[in-house]
């Protein structure tokens, strides 16, 4: 009998791990959950990846088949280099793009939170209506082709997005008028963040403007601007619903992505084996994007810790 | 003082600014504008133009009105189906993100350094490696086609996200005061209560507007572990061109593609900065 129960009778003492289970189901289940969950799902799904499935997975060994199958497929062939297409230019672009418009806005002009908001919108929209409303404005027959034709100039052509070469660029442009707000934002607050002691300085010593930007404010840019390219290029690799919306990969398979490769084989023609290959691919080209960053962040962490 | 306002280098950077920002618009304004006009009016025209007889009943039509399939009940069952997964999985996901970034950031306990690094690798990891795991585990407990197997999902995956915003914010408040408390004999939950949820509201509210928004967008799970009226609204644009590809009408269309951006759109008009400041968290870190 304890002294806790013969002072309170009616309410016996509870072992410790008893009365802070309430407290130990709230940090570890969750926590537990998610991460087991990514750990047991990835390595699942790479052991699907080595075995035979095709409409339910089964057990076996197959070793690389599901890889080579698929990346002989033409299809994932057109994917990846659509990827490396879609991927340089989106990122080159919308780099671009963020930076002018920081810069412009930088500039101390009257409605710059407005400007702001004009700019980032997209991003708070779905890729389902930004791909569906992109579509019609570059469809031929509905949109600013038409509205040109309607005008008078009827040799104007703007097809790209039927055209078989151009049409992974109707895919860029929506999505730089999509994120390119995001890189802008990143940049905005990159470009507030410089010392301005610095810049006093040189406007003392006799600087313009293009020099100071060129010498003091860019080059203090590059961590962000590393970070906008990892993030853009993530961003990048798992296109899905854009493409899905804008072109659903047509004409034909011109512009066609991984992402919606890995949905093909998985869910409409159920190779299960061979979409969970082209998932691991997937997972493999963004190791390869992420694994130096987070190498090169390493590096950085290190050099401000002995700084 | 410098003459600022007439300089032509200044009117430039304006001209500028303002043809980007109207190019910017220009997408939103066709479909509001198409939203209003008649199917023929944009037939015989193109998908760019000002409405002639202001066609309110399309908002009507996509509301409740055109044919998906067999069923014409308009987008709202999907608006509906939207909504059911997403207040709740926001609420659950934020919830548990900031009880997990304060267990992880002011608590402590063993291990909490590894368990918050793998959470946090759900950031980088491509959905399409959880894909096919998730389709069998829904199906194994009853959930697949549901909006319950969905609010499961985006909870969990969510945790992801919601811990990491919680955390990197919690780690600022002073741990003395928590070892105050703790000395003064107040509990995991007490000190939860007492002291962190009522410091919270800043990340919460940035959590709320980024899970909801991201969850409301969200289309691979939807399209995947849903089908036909079980499905949430992106899934169901899609299936709405895919249906009206034979007879066009896209005056219909467009409003229904308003009445799916507006959740989003409103969250981001009212909490703007909160919205900003959830895209950028994590990143300019």
């Amino acid at each position: 009998m304890s002294n806790a129960a013969a002072i309170r009778p009616g309410r016996p003492a509870l072992p410790e791990w008893v009365r802070r289970l309430p407290e130990y189901l709230m940090i570890w289940v969750p926590l537990l959950l998610s991460a087991a969950h990514l750990v047991s799902f990835s390595l699942w799904t790479i052991w699907i990846s080595f075995t035979p499935s095709t409409l339910v997975p089964v057990t076996g060994w197959v070793g690389l088949r599901n890889y080579s199958a698929v990346a002989a497929s033409r299809n994932w062939q057109i994917a990846f280099d659509n990827l490396l297409l879609f991927g340089s230019a989106f990122v080159l672009l919308s780099l671009v793009t963020g930076l002018a418009l920081a810069i412009l806005l930088d500039q101390r002009i009257r409605g710059e939170n407005l400007l702001r908001s004009v700019f980032l919108y997209p991003l708070a929209v779905s890729f389902v209506v930004t791909g569906t409303v992109w579509s019609w404005l570059l469809n031929p027959g509905l949109g600013i082709q038409k509205l040109v034709h309607d005008l008078g100039w009827t040799s104007f052509k703007f097809d790209w997005l039927i055209d078989r070469d151009m049409a992974i660029w109707t895919i860029v442009i929506a999505a730089i008028w999509q994120s390119s707000g995001f890189a802008m934002a990143l940049f905005l607050a990159g470009l507030r963040s410089v010392d301005t002691d610095i810049i006093k300085a040189a406007q003392i010593d006799g600087a313009g403007p293009f020099r100071i930007y060129r010498r003091i404010i860019l080059p203090s840019l590059w961590p962000i601007t590393i970070t906008v390219v990892v993030i853009q290029l993530q961003f990048a690799i798992s296109t899905f619903d854009l493409v899905r919306a804008l072109t659903n990969g047509g004409p034909g398979i011109a512009t066609q992505l991984p992402a919606l490769v890995v949905y093909d084989l998985m869910f409409q023609r159920s190779l299960l084996g061979r979409g969970a290959a082209a998932a691991v691919l997937m997972l493999l080209i963004l190791l390869a994007v992420l694994l130096p960053y987070a190498a090169w962040r390493y590096v950085q962490r290190r050099r401000a810790a002995h700084a | 003082m410098r003459e600022r306002t007439f300089a032509p280098s200044r009117i430039l950077i304006y001209l500028i600014v303002l043809l980007i920002a109207a190019a910017w618009l220009a997408p939103l304004a066709v479909v509001v504008l198409n939203s209003l006009r008649s199917n023929e009016e944009i037939a015989q025209g193109s998908m760019i133009g000002w409405p002639q007889h202001w066609a309110w009943s399309n908002y009507l039509a996509a509301w409740s009105g055109f044919c998906v399939a067999e069923t014409c009940a308009g987008i709202r069952p999907y608006m509906l189906n939207s909504a059911l997964v997403t207040i709740p999985a926001t609420i659950f996901s934020t919830l548990l993100g900031a009880i997990a970034g304060y267990a992880v950031s002011l608590w402590r306990f063993r291990g909490d350094t590894w368990i918050y690094g793998i959470v946090t690798l759900g950031l980088f990891l491509p959905q399409q490696m959880r894909l096919l795991p998730w389709t069998i585990v829904l199906r194994d407990i009853g959930l697949i086609n549901t909006l319950a197997g969905l609010v499961l999902i985006h909870t969990i995956q969510g945790l992801s996200f919601t811990t990491l915003f919680c955390r990197n914010y919690y780690v600022a408040i002073p741990h003395e005061l928590i070892r105050a408390a703790r000395i003064d004999g107040a509990g995991f939950f007490r000190i939860f209560w007492r002291i962190i949820l009522p410091l919270s509201p800043p990340i919460l509210i940035v959590t709320v507007i980024w899970q909801f928004t991201h969850i409301w967008n969200e289309f691979l799970y939807g399209v995947t572990f849903t089908s036909g009226q079980q499905q949430p609204v992106t899934a169901a644009l899609i299936a709405l061109s895919a249906a009206v590809a034979d007879i066009p009408q896209h005056g219909v269309q467009s409003a229904a593609v308003i009445i799916a951006a507006l959740p989003t759109l409103l969250i981001y008009l009212l909490g703007g900065k909160y919205f900003v400041r959830g895209l950028t968290a994590g990143a300019v870190k």
